[in-house]
């Protein structure tokens, strides 16, 4: 059953990141973007990180995608598709065969294959996904937490000073 | 027991096919009659009478409704962007609806001897003697209602019509401040459950003959979250992205026939959404006297409650004058989410002390 879910979120993913690159309309690309952004939530439930998949959605479809489709329609980019860069086909080709190499390295050797440590399967199922983020983030890593915190927070005082006209 | 498929009981998959049946037509229909009643509620509350024509005191009037624009031409603007234009009414649609995968809308009843949880995304586990369901349901919640979002802006931009463009921004920025506010009253509900999952929260609730709710202990973010989501769903007196004065129809100004209708149902849809969120959010979900011996008068508390919240919405739509869009700003960004942080960090300090 799981198998079978996988194989059809896959494709999907496939299709639309494929999509992504291929649709001569950038409002029709951003929408391949979301739906791949779906898959990737997806993939977190199987892997029974919940509080994963529902931050995907809605960062990265909800807001990120949301500005970009912003943007795109606001600058009115004009569809251009008499252009083709054929030239930079073997170029691109050659890199992702390579970062394929890479991924699939890492995945077999890696640590990533044979997770280790304190936080089993079992142990994320019995005491919940989003509780031991939640316990993680606010003891073991607060100082990065904090940090962000502020960098964020300089980032939002920043937008504020250049949308203001006098200050 | 019996015959299983893939590992589970066949009982399972009946279940769930008839919940999510169950749950959806009975969507379908409360938009339907929604329409009615609002035309209806309105018409009373101004001195009129409302439809009066198709049926007996108008009772047909939505079936009539459906089958004009059924039946109305097909537009589609020539310079229009066929596909996110035809998309746009769907992508409205769909968040409005799956929203009910995870609102409990009743206890545990048993079939069959077979334990059905009156939710669509969850089971009954007779090990543990437990119902188990998404356990990150409220965020879920919020990330299919920032979702939303993209069929009004898509609608608007897909058109290449001025009025559908100012009508899809606006609408797009109205509901992106408003899910921060709303998004923030709904901490404050974490912070005194200490769960995501919604069966959790509303079983949290049951005690002390409805005292219990989550609006009594936190009124003002039920009432902000209230607010707030009127505005997210845009409805008077938010309803700026189709300020007919302004912008004629704001983002389906180009829509006609079945689209149009889709946008319709979606608003209406949104509407019955956010009401069950917040009965289970606040109001106590399907709790009421009596469910302990009577499993099935779940679902009735809990459809009279959401009944309760969309005639409030009608009432305010009949009270209230339309905000103008620098006020609506004021109020979402300078007012609500203030309030709702403050409201945050006074619930954290009373649970440290508590």
């Amino acid at each position: 059953m799981e198998t079978l879910f996988f194989l059809i979120i896959t494709l999907v993913a496939i299709v639309s990141a494929i999509l992504v690159i291929t649709c001569k309309n950038p409002i029709n690309s951003a929408l391949s973007l979301i739906m791949t952004f779906f898959c990737l939530a997806t993939y977190y439930v199987m892997l029974d990180a919940p509080f994963m998949a529902a931050v995907q959605v809605m960062v990265y479809a909800g807001a990120i995608m949301v500005l970009i489709v912003f943007t795109i329609m606001l600058l009115n980019i004009r569809i251009d598709a008499s252009k083709k860069h054929s030239h930079k086909l073997i170029f691109g080709s050659i890199i992702g065969f390579f970062t394929l190499l890479n991924i699939a390295f890492v995945l077999m050797r890696s640590r990533a294959a044979v997770p280790t440590g304190p936080y089993s399967g079992d142990m994320i199922k019995n005491i919940g996904h989003t509780e031991l983020i939640g316990k993680e983030m606010f003891t073991n890593f607060l100082l990065p937490f904090e940090i962000t915190s502020i960098l964020l927070l300089v980032a939002i005082v920043g937008a504020v000073i250049l949308a203001k006209k006098k200050i | 027991m019996g015959i299983e498929i893939l590992g589970l009981p066949l009982m399972y998959y009946i279940a769930m096919v008839a919940k999510v049946l169950v749950a959806f037509v009975f969507v379908l229909l409360t938009v339907a009659y929604a329409t009615y009643a609002e035309r209806k509620i309105i018409g009373h509350m101004q001195v009129r009478l409302g439809p009066m024509r198709t049926g007996w005191h108008g009772l047909l009037q939505p079936i009539a409704d459906g089958v004009k624009l059924f039946f109305k031409e097909e537009i589609v603007p020539a310079q229009a962007s066929k596909f996110a234009f035809l998309i746009a009414p769907l992508i409205a649609l769909i968040p409005a609806f799956i929203t009910f995968a995870v609102i409990p809308f009743g206890g545990v009843i048993e079939v069959a001897g077979y334990k059905v949880p009156l939710q669509i995304a969850a089971y009954y586990d007779t090990a543990a003697g437990q119902v188990y369901d998404v356990n990150v349901g409220v965020l879920y919640i919020l990330a299919m209602s920032s979702l939303g979002v993209y069929g009004i802006v898509l609608a608007g931009w897909a058109s290449n019509s001025k009025y559908s463009l100012m009508g899809g921004l606006r609408a797009s920025a109205q509901m992106i401040s408003y899910e921060l506010a709303a998004g923030l009253c709904i901490i404050a509900v974490f912070m005194l459950s200490g769960t995501l999952s919604l069966t959790k929260i509303v079983e949290l609730q049951s005690g002390m003959g409805g005292f219990d709710w989550y609006l009594f202990k936190q009124p003002l973010a039920a009432f902000m979250f209230f607010i707030c989501s009127l505005a997210e769903i845009n409805r008077t007196p938010f309803d700026l992205p189709e300020a007919e004065t302004e912008l004629v129809s704001g983002f389906c100004t180009e829509y006609s026939s079945m689209k149009y209708a889709m946008f319709f149902m979606a608003e209406y849809a949104n509407m019955v959404t956010v009401s069950a969120i917040t009965v289970t959010l606040f109001l106590g979900g399907w709790n009421g006297p009596f469910t302990a011996a009577m499993p099935l008068l779940g679902p009735v508390y809990f459809i009279a409650k959401v009944y309760f919240l969309i005639f409030v919405c009608m009432w305010i739509r009949a009270t209230l004058p339309r905000y103008r869009y620098d006020q609506l700003m004021y109020l979402g960004w300078k007012v609500f989410i203030p309030l709702a942080l403050v409201n945050i960090v006074v619930t954290g300090i009373i649970g440290y002390f508590l």
